[in-house]
């Protein structure tokens, strides 16, 4: 493309100014997005192709990124090291009681805070956000001692229980929420003869539903995700959850990346599956609060 | 929708009875408070002056704990790897994640929802996993990282997280790669949020882009760069995973996070007193790091409902 030389200064600069200009920026940004997004897939794409690799070829330079041969069995091979289908199970397990318990009893709690008048509620809401901006995860040693006390290490309650008391996040994130619901609703329900928890199950918890869905995901995120919890808290092989597995894994060989690899690339597929499938919960969820899904 | 008829015959009244029914459906968060929150710091503070091992009893042992902790040079090196580590990381994150927010916040950008997802797909991953698929794009020897620099430079690269001086700045591109995501699509949303008019009435003005930014933009986001701090910090001492799968804490000690320390003391020496201690102070010293952020903030942070009060 030429720009007319014989257009008077002033016009060619308005077509600079006014065309040119934001169509380059616009060049600019999206190969800026391009590298970025480049560099996010990049360990991805390290991580698949050393997981298809044969144990000589990992270890070869200079490295090449396709396979040669496909070794599929490093996938079968590293599942089998270790019981992983036995770990998946019970990180399932874990993971949607305690989803269950964190999403039904953040609502019922949010629900005291954002529709009954009592003295005390606003120190007690206090609290609960004040807990968001204090690292209670610090308290490990003397739960860890609680715990102990109660006959719970080296099994899933410790993991699962606490959820059933709702979650400071989680409490802030529905009430929130429940607020924008406007009252005019319970009053009808209430002139029908409805009593609270009537109101609560029929017109409040229907009309959540994508604040429930945030907490949801947030929860199945930091319940799967886990890592120091069941460190702590497990012992014994049959109990371990994908990431404890995948570190005892890990101190299993010296060195076998091809191996390694296939085994992290299968503890990645859950999240990203529940990613994808609920993906507008995690953005909006994310954007409702601006705290990320960070819990304290 | 039909429901069943009140009941008759209480004697509470109205006001009562919503009293009643709030704490009746706060009381599961209040009994969890209690649990798993004060009665576990009452025990903190207990341990902190016992010395346990969780095999033959408790000792008192009065402030002997905390006059060991000053002198142990392990746990102010923990403070100050993770001191460090939070200064570089949380920066760095704020300027990434707010940076590619206003990169994609723009009218001729099209597809922005596939971006966000592709930005925040690492966000999603469980720690132990990343840990182990960067240790081996970090590897000196075989990673790719090094490959690449020996073919492309025909020099070695560095040894990454075995260079005790580029430990910390090695595990902050990982953690900037696996948070960014998400704090950009809080700057996002915050970046939608600003209204146009503002945007056209300062242009009106002459204001150009930067201008426009620095006047503009940049004082509407302050509130969430004030949450990504807090949160950020927080997220500092929380860090764990990267210390236990990743370098152990090395090399010479330079790793070290607070976390990891607590975790070698209390689970794998079992001095639980002692651990509880070095809990107990710190704790004070995020509290404290917390206030004075929060007091610093009152000179940097803008609430646009400040400018409507001052205004009408």
């Amino acid at each position: 493309m030429t720009v007319n030389i014989a257009l008077p200064t002033s016009t060619r600069q308005h077509f600079l100014r006014e065309k040119v200009y934001p169509f380059l920026s616009v060049v600019a940004i999206y190969a800026i997005l391009l590298v970025g997004a480049v560099m996010i897939f990049f360990p991805f794409a390290w991580t698949i192709s050393t997981s298809l690799k044969t144990e000589q070829q990992v270890l070869e330079y200079p490295p090449t990124w396709v396979p040669d041969p496909v070794q599929w069995e490093n996938y079968p091979d590293a599942l089998t090291a270790r019981p992983f289908d036995r770990y998946y199970v019970n990180t399932t397990i874990i993971t949607v009681l305690s989803v269950i318990g964190q999403v039904a009893s953040s609502a019922v709690v949010a629900y005291g805070f954002a529709r009954f008048r009592f003295p005390g509620r606003g120190i007690m809401f206090l609290i609960v956000l004040s807990t968001l901006m204090i690292p209670f995860h610090m308290l490990i040693i003397p739960r860890f001692i609680l715990f102990k006390y109660l006959g719970w290490l080296d099994t899933f309650a410790p993991l699962i229980i606490p959820n059933f008391f709702g979650g400071a996040f989680s409490i802030f994130l529905l009430r929130q929420y429940f607020l924008t619901i406007p009252l005019d609703l319970d009053e009808a329900a209430k002139m029908d003869g409805a009593n609270s928890m009537q109101i609560f199950l029929r017109i409040i918890l229907p009309l959540a539903r994508p604040a429930l869905g945030a907490v949801a995901v947030f929860e199945f995120m930091s319940s799967w995700n886990d890592f120091l919890g069941p460190l702590i808290y497990l012992s014994s092989d049959r109990n371990y959850t994908v990431s404890i597995g995948l570190a005892a894994f890990r101190n299993d060989y010296f060195t076998a990346w091809h191996l390694y690899m296939a085994a992290a690339a299968v503890a990645m597929i859950a999240p990203l599956v529940v990613f994808f499938l609920a993906q507008k919960y995690f953005i909006s969820g994310v954007a409702l609060t601006g705290s990320g899904g960070s819990k304290g | 929708m039909r429901f069943g008829r009140k009941r008759k015959g209480t004697t509470l009244s109205p006001k009562a009875r919503e009293a009643l029914n709030g704490y009746l459906f706060t009381s599961p968060w209040l009994l969890g408070f209690l649990i798993f929150v004060v009665g576990p710091m009452i025990g903190l503070i207990w341990l902190s002056f016992h010395r346990w091992d969780l095999i033959g009893d408790p000792r008192f042992v009065g402030w002997r704990n905390f006059e060991r902790l000053f002198r142990d040079r392990l746990f102010l090196k923990s403070l100050e790897v993770t001191v460090i580590y939070g200064l570089g990381r949380v920066p760095l994150g704020i300027i990434v994640a707010l940076g590619t927010a206003l990169l994609l916040n723009n009218r001729r950008i099209k597809f922005i929802g596939i971006w966000r997802t592709i930005y925040y797909m690492p966000v999603v991953l469980p720690p132990v996993a990343i840990s182990l698929v960067w240790m081996w794009i970090y590897n000196p020897r075989y990673g790719i990282l090094n490959s690449t620099i020996l073919q492309l430079f025909g020099v070695p690269g560095p040894r990454w997280l075995d260079d005790s001086a580029l430990v910390l700045p090695s595990l902050m591109i990982m953690a900037v790669w696996g948070a960014a995501g998400r704090n950009m699509i809080i700057y996002l949303s915050g970046l939608q949020g600003i209204s146009n008019e503002l945007y056209e009435a300062s242009s009106i003005d002459g204001a150009g882009y930067w201008r426009q930014f620095w006047r503009i933009t940049l004082p509407l986001l302050t509130p969430i760069i004030f949450f990504n701090l807090i949160t950020g910090m927080i997220d500092t001492f929380k860090l764990f995973t990267q210390a236990y799968i990743m370098t152990e804490g090395g090399p010479r000690n330079q790793s070290l996070f607070f976390t990891y320390y607590l975790f070698q003391k209390g689970f794998q020496q079992y001095q639980m007193g002692y651990a509880a201690a070095m809990t107990l102070i710190v704790f004070i010293i995020i509290m404290g790091l917390t206030l004075l952020v929060f007091r610093w903030s009152r000179a940097w942070v803008f609430y646009e409902g400040e400018i409507k009060r001052g205004d009408y």
